[in-house]
C-alpha cells in the first residue's frame, strides 16, 4: 500500500510539472503518468480498478466544489443565455454526435451516450486557461462560461437519467448507486426525485446549524471534520437512496453555494479534492487500454474528429445566433472542444450498467484523453491565427465610421481607445474645452459611450487610411490608450513612421510593454496599474498610522523612483541574468533611502529638527 | 470664544515640541483643531471648507514650526487660496472683520538668536511683520505671538511646562483678552 502510494506521488510529482512546463495542464499530467505507470508501458499500477473507487471520491469533491460555485440567484439571473446558449449546446451536439453513432451503427443506448461524453467541456481546463489568457472578460469567454455552467447543471439530469439508459440493470458501482441495480426505470427516476428532496431538506434544516455549531467552537480543524463529514454523508445517504452520490454532493454544494460558510467549506475540501482528483486521473490514465490504441488508431482518430468538427460547428452556429462577432465566434468554438473529466465518470457509470461495452469504453476515454491534450495546441493557434488574421478582418464586417475631415480639423488631439483609460483622459480634455477626435474598435460599447453624449468614431486606430481621415496630420497629440500592448506597439510603429510630428503619449500595460515602447523611442509612457497601485499603497499607510502627507510624499518618492528605474532598467530587460540583478540593486537602493527614517531618532532630512548645535535656522 | 487652531507641520512625528502642544491644545475648551497637512497632504485645499471654517470662530491660532523664519509651505498654500478677495480683502471682502489672529511658532534657536546681536538678527516680532499685515489687510486683530524656543534641546518637563503655557494662552485668546 504504502509503495503504491509513493509510486502514484512520485509520477503524479514528476509528470505534473514537466506537463506544465510545456503548457498541457496538470489533468493531461496526471494522465500521462498514469498511463506511464499502466499494464502496457511500466506495469507499476498495481490493482488500479481497486484504486479507482477511491479516486472516484475526488469526483464526488469536484462535483460538490462546483455546486458551491453557483448561487442559484445568479443563475436565475442568467437564465436565458444559460438555456438557449448552454441547451442548445449540449443538446444538439449530443444529438449529432449520436446521431453520428447510430449511422455507424452503434447501439442507440451506447451513441447516446456517447454523445452526452463527448458533448461536455472540461470546466477545470477551459477556465484556468481562460484566465491565464485573460480573455475571461470577453464576449466570447462569458458565452463560454454560459455554456460551462449550464454543462454544470446538466450533470443532474444526466446523472439522474443515465440509468435509463441501461433499463436500469447493470451492477452498480462505488459511488454510482448501488440499490438502482435491478429495477426497472421509472421506479428508479421515482426513487431520485425522493432522494433529492431529503438532501434540499437537509440542507436547509441540518447543515447549517451544525456549521454555526461548529464555527462557535473555534476550532479549525473540527471545520475541516465537518466539511468532510457533509461531503461524505451526503454520498453516503444519496447512495442509500439509490442516488448517485456526485449529483448527491453536487445538489448539497448547491444548496450551501449562498451560505455564510461557503468559502470556509471551499478552503477546506480543495486540497482533499485535488488529491483524489490528480489519483482519479490516473487511474484513468492507467486503464487506458494502449494495445487498443494501438490497434484502432483510425477509430480514436475518426471519434476524436468527429467530435472537433461536431462541436465546434455547433459552437459556431450558435455564436454567430447569439450574435457574437467572428473572433469571439471562434474563441468560443475553439475553447469548448476539449472534452471533460467528467466524461470519465460517465464511461465508468456506462461500463458498470453495460451501456457501453470495454473496447468502446476504451475508445471514448482515449478521445476525451486525447482532446485534453489538443487543447494547448488550439489555443496556440487561436492566438498566432484566429487574432492576428481577425483583427485585420474585423474592418470589413462593420465598416469604419466616416469622418468628416471638417469636423475634426480643429482638434489638437486624438485618443485611440476610449475604455476606462481613453475616456477619462477625454473627460479631462471636454471640461476644458478641448475636443478630442475619439477612436474606438469595440462598436457595442461605443453605443454606450454615444448615450452618454460622446462622439465616439468605431474604426480600427492601426489602419492608414482611418488615421489620416481622424486627421492625424493635423493633431498636436495622440494618446495610445489601447488596452492591448500588441495593437498599441502597432500603432505606436505607424504613427511613427507616417505622422513623426505627432507627440505620442501612451497607455503601457506594465514594465515589458514599456520597455517595448521605450525601444521604440517614447518617451511618454503611463502604466495603467502604477497609480492605483500608488494610491493602496499610501492608502496603507495611512491606515499603519503614518502621516497623510508623509505617505503621500512615500508615493511620490515611489513613483519618481520607480519611473526612473523602468527607464534604466529598459536596456537590459532582455538579458535575464543583468536584468535580475540590477532590478535588485534598484529595489535596495530604494529601501535604503527609507531606512535611515526608520531609525529612532529619524534622520530623514526632510522636516528633521535642527540638531541641537546647529541653530543657523529658525 | 471659539478658537480655530490650524496645524502646520509636514510630519508631527518628528516634532515633540508640536505634538505637546497640540496635545494641551486638544484639551482647552472651544478649541477646533485643523490639521492642514493630513487634510491637504497633496496641496489640493478645499477653500470652501476652509472659508466655512473661519467664519465658524472668532479667533484664528497658526501653530507652525518657524522653518526659515516663516511657516511651511502649505500655509503660505492656504493664505494664498482661503484668504481670496471678496472673501478676506478687498470690496466686499469682509468676512474676517473683527476676529483676532494668533501664531503659535516653536523654533531651533534660543530666545537670544532673535535680538540685534544674535545671528538671526532681528526679533520675532519684527520677522512676523508678513503675519501682522495679513491680520490687518484682513480687518482682523493680531495677538501677540505664542513662541517655544530651542524646542529640539527641551525636556520633556520643560515641554510640558510650555504645554501648560500654551493652554493658558488660548484660554485667554478664547476669552477675548486685549492683545
Amino acid at each position: 500500500m504504502l509503495v503504491q502510494a509513493f509510486i502514484y506521488l512520485a509520477a503524479a510529482a514528476l509528470a505534473v510539472p514537466v506537463a506544465k512546463r510545456l503548457g498541457l495542464g496538470s489533468v493531461l499530467g496526471y494522465l500521462l503518468a498514469g498511463a506511464a505507470l499502466g499494464p502496457s508501458v511500466l506495469n507499476l499500477a498495481g490493482s488500479a480498478a481497486e484504486l479507482g473507487h477511491f479516486a472516484e471520491f475526488g469526483v464526488v469533491m469536484l462535483l460538490f466544489l462546483v455546486g458551491l460555485e453557483l448561487r442559484l440567484s445568479e443563475l436565475w439571473a442568467m437564465r436565458a443565455r444559460l438555456l438557449g446558449l448552454g441547451g442548445l449546446q449540449v443538446v444538439v451536439t449530443a444529438g449529432l454526435l449520436a446521431a453520428l453513432g447510430l449511422a455507424a451503427d452503434v447501439a442507440w443506448p451506447a451513441a447516446t451516450a456517447g454523445g452526452v461524453i463527448l458533448a461536455l467541456s472540461s470546466t477545470a481546463i477551459i477556465i484556468q486557461t481562460l484566465q491565464e489568457k485573460r480573455l475571461m472578460g470577453t464576449p466570447g469567454g462569458q458565452a463560454t462560461f454560459s455554456i460551462l455552467l449550464f454543462q454544470a447543471l446538466a450533470i443532474i439530469p444526466i446523472l439522474a437519467l443515465w440509468p435509463l439508459l441501461g433499463g436500469g440493470g447493470g451492477a452498480g458501482e462505488a459511488g454510482h448507486g448501488a440499490a438502482a441495480a435491478g429495477r426497472p426505470g421509472w421506479q428508479v427516476a421515482l426513487g431520485y426525485l425522493g432522494g433529492l428532496a431529503a438532501i434540499i431538506a437537509a440542507g436547509r434544516f441540518l447543515i447549517r446549524p451544525l456549521f454555526r455549531a461548529i464555527a462557535r467552537t473555534g476550532l479549525r480543524e473540527l471545520f475541516t471534520v465537518a466539511a468532510l463529514l457533509v461531503v461524505v454523508g451526503i454520498a453516503a445517504i444519496t447512495e442509500a437512496v439509490g442516488l448517485s452520490a456526485a449529483l448527491g454532493t453536487f445538489i448539497g454544494g448547491v444548496l450551501l453555494a449562498d451560505s455564510e460558510y461557503r468559502h470556509e467549506l471551499v478552503a477546506d475540501i480543495e486540497p482533499f479534492k485535488g488529491l483524489l482528483l490528480g489519483l482519479f486521473f490516473i487511474t484513468v490514465g492507467a486503464s487506458l487500454d494502449m494495445p487498443l490504441i494501438a490497434r484502432e488508431p483510425v477509430a480514436i482518430l475518426a471519434l476524436l474528429g468527429a467530435m472537433v468538427l461536431v462541436k465546434s460547428g455547433v459552437l459556431l452556429a450558435l455564436g454567430r445566433l447569439f450574435r457574437l462577432g467572428w473572433d469571439q465566434t471562434l474563441l468560443l468554438a475553439l475553447v469548448l472542444i476539449v472534452g471533460d473529466e467528467f466524461a470519465f465518470v460517465l464511461i465508468s457509470l456506462s461500463r458498470a450498467q453495460g451501456v457501453l461495452g470495454a473496447e468502446q469504453a476504451g475508445l471514448l476515454t482515449a478521445t476525451v484523453a486525447l482532446s485534453m491534450a489538443l487543447t494547448p495546441l488550439l489555443f496556440l493557434a487561436y492566438e498566432r491565427i484566429v487574432v492576428p488574421r481577425l483583427i485585420a478582418a474585423r474592418a470589413p464586417a462593420k465598416a469604419a465610421d466616416e469622418i468628416d475631415p471638417a469636423a475634426v480639423r480643429d482638434h489638437e488631439v486624438i485618443i485611440a481607445g476610449f475604455g476606462r483609460v481613453g475616456h477619462v483622459v477625454g473627460r479631462m480634455l471636454r471640461a476644458h474645452g478641448r475636443t478630442a477626435t475619439v477612436l474606438d474598435l469595440d462598436s457595442d460599447y461605443i453605443e454606450l459611450i454615444r448615450k452618454l453624449g460622446f462622439k465616439v468614431f468605431y474604426g480600427d486606430a492601426t489602419r492608414l487610411d482611418l488615421l489620416h481621415a481622424a486627421g492625424a496630420a493635423h493633431a498636436k497629440i495622440f494618446v495610445v490608450a489601447i488596452d492591448q500592448p500588441a495593437q498599441s506597439l502597432a500603432l505606436v510603429e505607424t504613427l511613427q513612421k507616417h505622422f513623426p510630428h505627432l507627440t505620442l503619449l501612451v497607455r503601457a500595460e506594465g514594465r515589458v510593454h514599456a520597455y517595448e515602447l521605450q525601444k521604440r523611442g517614447v518617451k511618454f509612457f503611463y502604466r495603467e496599474m502604477l497609480g492605483s497601485a500608488l494610491d493602496l499603497g499610501e492608502a496603507t499607510l495611512r491606515q499603519l498610522g503614518h502621516g497623510a502627507h508623509e505617505a503621500h510624499r512615500a508615493a511620490r518618492a515611489f513613483r519618481r523612483h520607480d519611473e526612473e528605474a523602468v527607464r534604466a532598467l529598459a536596456e537590459h530587460w532582455e538579458d535575464d541574468d543583468v536584468y535580475f540583478s540590477e532590478a535588485r540593486k534598484s529595489i535596495e537602493a530604494f529601501e535604503k533611502m527609507f531606512e535611515d527614517d526608520r531609525a529612532t531618532p529619524p534622520s530623514d532630512p526632510a522636516w528633521a529638527p535642527a540638531a541641537p548645535e546647529d541653530r543657523s535656522r529658525g | 470664544m471659539s478658537v480655530l487652531l490650524q496645524f502646520v507641520h509636514p510630519v508631527a512625528r518628528k516634532s515633540r515640541a508640536n505634538r505637546a502642544l497640540l496635545d494641551a491644545a486638544r484639551a482647552v475648551q472651544g478649541v477646533t483643531v485643523n490639521d492642514l497637512y493630513e487634510l491637504y497632504p497633496d496641496f489640493h485645499i478645499d477653500v470652501a471648507r476652509e472659508q466655512a471654517l473661519l467664519e465658524a470662530h472668532a479667533v484664528v491660532v497658526f501653530q507652525h514650526p518657524f522653518y526659515w523664519y516663516s511657516a511651511p509651505a502649505l500655509l503660505k498654500e492656504w493664505q494664498d487660496l482661503v484668504l481670496a478677495a471678496g472673501f478676506a480683502y478687498g470690496p466686499g471682502g469682509t468676512r474676517l472683520r473683527g476676529k483676532t489672529l494668533g501664531s503659535a511658532l516653536t523654533t531651533g534657536g534660543a530666545a537670544e538668536a532673535y535680538s540685534p546681536t544674535g545671528h538671526n538678527r532681528y526679533p520675532i516680532r519684527a520677522l512676523l511683520a508678513p503675519f501682522d499685515q495679513t491680520a490687518h489687510l484682513c480687518g482682523m486683530r493680531y495677538a501677540e505671538p505664542f513662541v517655544v524656543h530651542a524646542a529640539p534641546r527641551l525636556s520633556d518637563a520643560a515641554l510640558a511646562e510650555e504645554g501648560a503655557r500654551y493652554a493658558d494662552w488660548l484660554r485667554a485668546l478664547a476669552a477675548g483678552a486685549p492683545v
